[in-house]
């Protein structure tokens, strides 16, 4: 320990700790912009290019970065001189000089670390007119937009890239004035590796980078009498949706958002999690079809539309194990053009798919040529993130907390607690298992339903789980980055494996790049987790198998799980990608 | 090129052969560049790739370093390089205005080539002989107190030699 003082109180902190930390532990608050600590996740961004957080330090002439500084033995600090505090609001009014004075137009108004800054120092002008960075917006990829005149370089976005997800599209490229954030050769970020995780636009402190906005082709197809549009949600918005509107993180709002989607116009408002459930049933005998076929293992998770670029990109000779499933919303698309058209007599080309996500690499992944629908267009048509849902709800002049809580419709509405967990880290793979142990273990009249040793935030986690005289040798990774530890150790015939789950997002899909701003707190995608495995308790039903929806699209359109019409319908195909 | 894989990448041997003799792969990137830069006269698309690859790291970090320092050329350019110097001393020694007559006399403007790819004309910032200001540099030869009459004189003694 260290002991030091700052604003004339007594302050210890751990050796090591920066000026920022011993600060915060002692309740001073110092403003910072590029910083971000989230060492749950390995993302710590402690670069100190903004000088935001400039203190005065006692014995030293010039002001010191608190981000950067470490605390040592007997400092000296002070945050709130006037001769600090001047020059943090100077630092601001320069950084406001290279920005773009539209905030009343842009995506983050009212959600932006930088617009937030200048109203906590008080800014009413400003000062410097100088020269400003142009340069033209890349809107090339269906998932990510890149406003580098909205860039403060605070270097988050390639921290998160390059250190958590180990894809490395961002570096900072040119120098001085030009410099900018962004691919090898100025690309166009749909030629690039990029994956489409969408983590970079998590971190942004401001609207370099967003999401790419589809509500209004949304709108322009519910408003279409001739269309028939149909809202699918993934189980990690009904626990993240409320927090757009002031909820405590952690609310489960099924209800509410199943109201506002009705009251907004969809035709139909189904749920995502009946084609999890669809997903548990191919993936689980795709998986004893390679156990008893003699295929490759282990099987990898494939419900991951980011994981899945990842592995094309970085891992192109190992197309072979992950399962052929296409993601839930896709498998959704595809049986609600076929299935449900014609069980509601709707011309498939009439019907419209929006899926609801928390991801912002669905957007991409719904554009794949190899997912083109069976019968017309798209099996999905547009894909919105939770958080332009929520712009959507308040666009629409819906006071979202007063809503009573509705139910899905049917069918395709019905849904069991295995769906629900597919939400978070290590979900998708207790949901197999729920299942596996049901079907592996006849005799057992109990069988077991929680597998806890699956769930947890280590970044790669394994476990062995014991059904009858079988033991399943499990893996779970979540971040690109633990993806890429395991894929190597793999490849390099150190690890076996029976089964892995992968998510490209740090949590899974409840910390998802399409999700509301997380506000730089790891703790907040801890509760949206929490509020997953509550939803499952609260279930009825908590094994896919026993989804009664499920069961009778089997019997009456698929046959049989893994058959040719599931083949057709519900499984893909991958393809090698360079590596930019 | 955004489709080709790694293997069907033209192979830049001086690259291997430089990275491979390296003790210490560590802090290789700018190293491996400059002789990359040496061997093949500029840093192409292709080569920064080959670079990325045989480094380990992304595109991106190459291409980021590529573009930081501006003794690195990302364009091929002409045999006979043209700096002019717009340090202190030399630009109120008037080097601005030789400048113009390098552009004058080869009829591009600065940091372009000409046609025939023989000169590529540039500035550079301060070559540390200031007590020759103006100084311009051809390749790596210096002429010091450089008067815009001397010019012609300059760009006739490579006219001569032709391509390298």
């Amino acid at each position: 320990m260290v002991n030091l003082t700052i604003n004339n109180m007594k302050a210890s902190a751990p050796e090591g700790a920066t000026i920022l930390e011993a600060a915060r532990d002692l309740g001073v608050h110092i403003p910072t912009l590029c910083h971000l600590n989230l060492h749950d996740i390995k993302m710590v961004n402690r670069v100190g290019t903004c000088r935001v957080c400039m203190v005065e330090v006692e014995g030293r002439r010039n002001l010191l970065p608190a981000c950067s500084t470490l605390a040592t033995e007997g400092m000296v600090i002070r945050t709130n001189t006037s001769r600090a505090i001047r020059a943090r609001r100077t630092i601001v009014e320069l950084l406001l000089s290279n920005h773009p004075k539209e905030c009343l137009t842009c995506e983050r108004n009212q959600n932006c670390e930088l617009q937030s800054l200048a109203a906590e120092m008080g800014i009413r002008e400003i000062k410097y007119e100088g020269p400003r960075l142009k340069s033209k917006k890349d809107t090339s990829s269906y998932s990510i937009v890149r406003n580098s005149e909205k860039c403060v370089l605070c270097r988050r976005c390639e921290t998160m890239c390059n250190e958590v997800q180990t894809v490395g599209v961002y570096s900072a490229i040119h120098r001085g004035f030009e410099t900018v954030i962004g691919p090898a050769f100025d690309l166009p970020m749909i030629d690039t590796a990029c994956t489409f995780c969408g983590q970079c636009v998590s971190v942004c402190p401001t609207g370099a980078l967003t999401e790419t906005d589809d509500s209004a082709d949304v709108w322009a197809a519910i408003s279409n009498p001739d269309l028939f549009v149909i809202a699918q949600t993934a189980p990690a918005v009904r626990v993240a949706l409320g927090e757009s509107f002031g909820m405590p993180v952690g609310s489960q709002v099924t209800g509410k958002m199943a109201a506002a989607l009705r009251k907004m116009g969809f035709d139909r408002v189904l749920d995502t999690d009946f084609a999890a459930d669809l997903t548990i049933m191919e993936e689980a005998n795709e998986f004893l079809h390679r156990v008893t076929h003699g295929g490759r293992l282990p099987i990898l998770t494939s419900c991951c539309p980011a994981w899945v670029k990842f592995f094309e990109h970085q891992f192109p000779d190992l197309l072979d194990i992950p399962s052929t499933c296409k993601s839930p919303h896709e498998m959704f698309g595809a049986v609600a053009k076929t299935y449900l058209a014609k069980k509601l007599g709707i011309q498939p080309e009439k019907m419209v798919i929006v899926s609801i996500m928390p991801c912002l690499a669905k957007k991409f992944e719904a554009k794949r040529e190899e997912l083109a629908g069976k019968e017309a267009g798209s099996d999905v048509d547009y894909v919105l993130s939770t958080r332009e849902l929520a712009r959507m709800i308040r666009e629409a002049g819906i006071n979202f907390n007063a809503l009573a809580d509705e139910e899905f419709d049917s069918i395709m509405g019905e849904s069991t607690g295995a769906s629900v967990i597919f939400g978070t880290t290590g979900g998708v793979i207790e949901a197999v298992v729920r299942s596996a142990a049901v079907w592996l273990d006849k005799d057992n009249p109990n069988p077991p339903i929680d597998f806890k040793q699956l769930r947890g935030i280590e970044g790669i986690r394994e476990a062995e789980v014991k059904i009858a005289d079988k033991t399943l040798r499990i893996a779970i990774a979540h971040g690109l980055g633990n993806a890429r530890a395991l894929l190597t150790d793999i490849r390099d015939g150190k690890a076996h494996y029976d089964a892995i789950e992968i998510m490209a997002c740090p949590s899974g899909c409840v910390g998802g790049g399409g999700q509301p701003y997380h506000g730089n707190n790891i703790e907040v995608l801890k509760k949206r987790a929490a509020a997953i495995y509550k939803e499952d308790e609260e279930k009825t039903i908590r094994r896919s198998h026993e989804n009664k929806e499920v069961q009778a699209i089997y019997e009456d359109f698929l046959g049989e799980p893994y058959g040719e019409i599931a083949h057709e319908l519900l499984h893909t195909h991958y393809r090698k990608r360079d590596l930019l | 090129m955004a489709q080709e894989t790694a293997e069907q990448r033209a192979s830049y041997p001086e690259i291997d052969k430089f990275y491979d003799s390296l003790p210490d792969k560590n802090g290789a990137l700018i190293p491996v560049l400059h002789k990359a830069q040496e061997a093949y006269g500029f840093l192409s698309q292709d080569v920064q790739l080959y670079v990325a690859h045989k480094l380990g790291i992304p595109a991106s970090k190459v291409y980021g370093v590529a573009t930081f320092y501006s003794l690195f050329n990302l364009e091929k350019k002409g045999s006979y390089r043209v700096n002019v110097c717009l340090g202190t001393a030399c630009f109120v020694r008037g080097s601005e205005n030789i400048l113009n007559e390098f552009e004058k006399e080869l009829g591009v403007e600065r940091s372009a080539t000409t046609k025939d790819g023989l000169f590529t004309i540039g500035s550079i910032r301060c070559v540390g002989a200031c007590g020759l200001a103006p100084v311009v540099m051809v390749n790596d030869k210096v002429y010091g107190r450089v008067a815009p009459e001397d010019v012609k004189g300059i760009v006739d003694e490579y006219l001569g030699k032709g391509g390298e």
